[in-house]
């Protein structure tokens, strides 16, 4: 079966089991966003469907395949995550060019250098900063090369960690634009973490509310849009985040301030 | 009456290797006991302008104004151990990640305490109860256990509250908030927020709240100036925000996607090839 099956999910640290009984099913071309606070669990679902957490029981397919708990590269190959800090994520002693050519190399992939070229575009990354340090760039641009090194193996899958909470807003929307661009151009699926509901309304087509490890709610955008989340606490995360998004003029706490 | 704090042509340069650079490029303003918002990008200067009020640049950075006086006092004239007297006790600042900001091998106590024993004389008994109520007045429910935390063993929420207990301790004129609530979550963030407006406004403080996020400041404030590039391009009351005049201001509101959104595309910036981010 194709698309990202997760079924009864349990990821671990140590003790501490942190998402429960989680099932989730992403079909190919889809982009479903997994909303939620911080420790609800939302990024643990991404990194153990990425193989960065291992200790888990139940079920994770991706594409068909059965995901094992060891690296396996055919699934590298078939998806790939974009962290959200885009100056953690990249390694700082490494040029942009050997960031992005050593998925290549792992995977013993000729023509690197046409292929750097090639997703740099893609990205709209001018060729000049091919050879410079991610530190000689800014957070958007940072954030481009991260983008582009996860299209490197052309997966067709993508996990999006927040990809643009630790971007300014007029970056951010080049960013949203882009991977909007992207999806649409490759029919890439999308599984996207984010707390921001007007990212989810602008990138996906479903979302799943998370909390304590559980997926309490699974909605269409347009229930979101129209403001028609079942569950309680999806009402409240989204009057959380209508209080600070402007789609709601009169918040109550504009009564403050006169 | 005067104001609380008057700028006339703030200043601060940085050298670079390509000569030196002004980050703030001679802003005015004045602020009587209100809520002013300072929002902008990354590297507008706003953070620059709320720590040159405080004189916490160091060399080899240059703070120039024609006039910096905050409640009569002349800031720009004043040594750096005069400053201590007015940091804390008079302007208080809150940093944006209580990670960073936080001690982290002293307790939660330890520091408010500290920060208690600095401004004034109290015995030993009384400085706890007043640690204790100073976490009270943050809204953390159970003082007692939280007093002997470390840092490290409380969320990002209740740091930040702790930072804000800390912060008013001395009960300062004025209060800078740089970025107070980029590091948390959502539903925590209008916590944080609340009850730095409920104290600002029981007290009757005045607020420099530098953020990015338009909205937010919107929400919290009572006048909104948008600085770009060190200069302040545009500046309006908090409820006419929506109205704005300036390119840049509208440019920020629409770049913002919605949770209604229903645009194709989200309008971006043009920039010129050599800056594209």
């Amino acid at each position: 079966m194709s698309g990202i099956h997760i079924k009864n999910l349990n990821v671990s640290y140590g003790n501490t089991t942190v998402t429960h009984d989680v099932s989730l099913d992403v079909s190919v071309g889809e982009s479903l966003a997994l909303v939620g606070e911080s420790g609800s669990g939302k990024s643990t679902v991404l990194k153990a469907i990425a193989g960065l957490a291992t200790n888990w029981t139940g079920d994770i397919e991706v594409d068909g395949i059965a995901r094992g708990r060891s690296i396996d590269p055919e699934i590298a190959t078939k998806c790939q995550m974009v962290f959200q800090d885009p100056y953690g994520s990249l390694h700082p002693r490494k040029t942009i060019d050997a960031t992005l050519s050593e998925p290549l190399q792992i995977h013993g992939i000729k023509d690197q250098s046409a292929r750097v070229i090639e997703q740099l575009e893609n990205v709209q990354l001018d060729e000049r900063y091919r050879f410079r340090f991610p530190h000689q760039l800014s957070g958007g641009q940072r954030q481009r090369v991260a983008i582009a090194r996860a299209l490197m193996l052309g997966p067709r899958f993508l996990l999006l960690d927040e990809p643009t909470s630790a971007l300014d807003v007029s970056v951010q929307a080049e960013i949203l634009n882009l991977l909007k661009r992207i999806r649409k151009e490759q029919n890439l699926t999308y599984l996207v973490v984010t707390h921001n509901l007007a990212v989810v309304s602008f990138l996906c087509d479903r979302l799943a509310v998370m909390r304590s490890g559980k997926i309490v709610e699974t909605a269409d955008v347009s229930q979101l849009k129209s403001n028609q989340l079942a569950h309680a606490y999806s009402k409240e995360l989204l009057q959380a985040s209508r209080l600070h998004s402007g789609s709601n003029e009169k918040t109550p706490h504009n009564d403050h301030a006169q | 009456m005067s104001n609380l704090l008057d700028i006339d042509n703030l200043t601060v340069t940085f050298p670079t290797n390509n000569g030196p650079i002004d980050v703030v490029k001679g802003i005015s303003l004045s602020l009587g006991r209100e809520r002013l918002g300072i929002v902008g990008e990354s590297g507008s200067g706003k953070s620059m302008t709320g720590r040159a009020i405080l004189k916490l640049i160091r060399s080899p950075g240059r703070v120039k104004a024609d006039r910096l006086s905050f409640d009569g006092i002349d800031l720009l004239t004043r040594r750096e151990r005069d400053m201590r007297a007015i940091r804390g006790a008079r302007i208080s600042m809150v940093m944006q990640d209580p990670k960073f900001s936080l001690n982290p091998v002293m307790s939660v106590g330890d520091q408010i305490a500290e920060a208690i024993k600095t401004h004034q004389r109290l015995s030993p008994s009384q400085v706890r109860a007043k640690t204790l109520a100073m976490l009270k007045s943050v809204r953390i429910e159970d003082p007692e256990r939280v007093l002997g935390l470390y840092p490290h063993e409380v969320s990002g929420g209740m740091g930040q509250r702790i930072m804000i207990a800390m912060m008013l301790v001395p009960e300062p004129d004025l209060l800078i908030a740089d970025e107070p609530t980029s590091a948390l979550d959502v539903s925590v963030q209008a916590q944080v927020l609340d009850i730095i407006d409920n104290l600002v406004t029981s007290k009757g403080m005045g607020l420099i709240l530098i953020s990015h996020d338009l909205n937010l400041v919107a929400s919290y404030c009572d006048r909104i100036l948008v600085m770009r590039a060190g200069e302040i391009v545009e500046e309006c009351a908090a409820n006419k925000l929506h109205a704005a005049q300036h390119p840049y201001t509208k440019g920020l509101l629409a770049s913002m996607p919605r949770i209604d959104e229903d645009r194709e595309w989200l309008p971006v910036f043009e920039r010129t090839s050599g800056s594209q981010t």
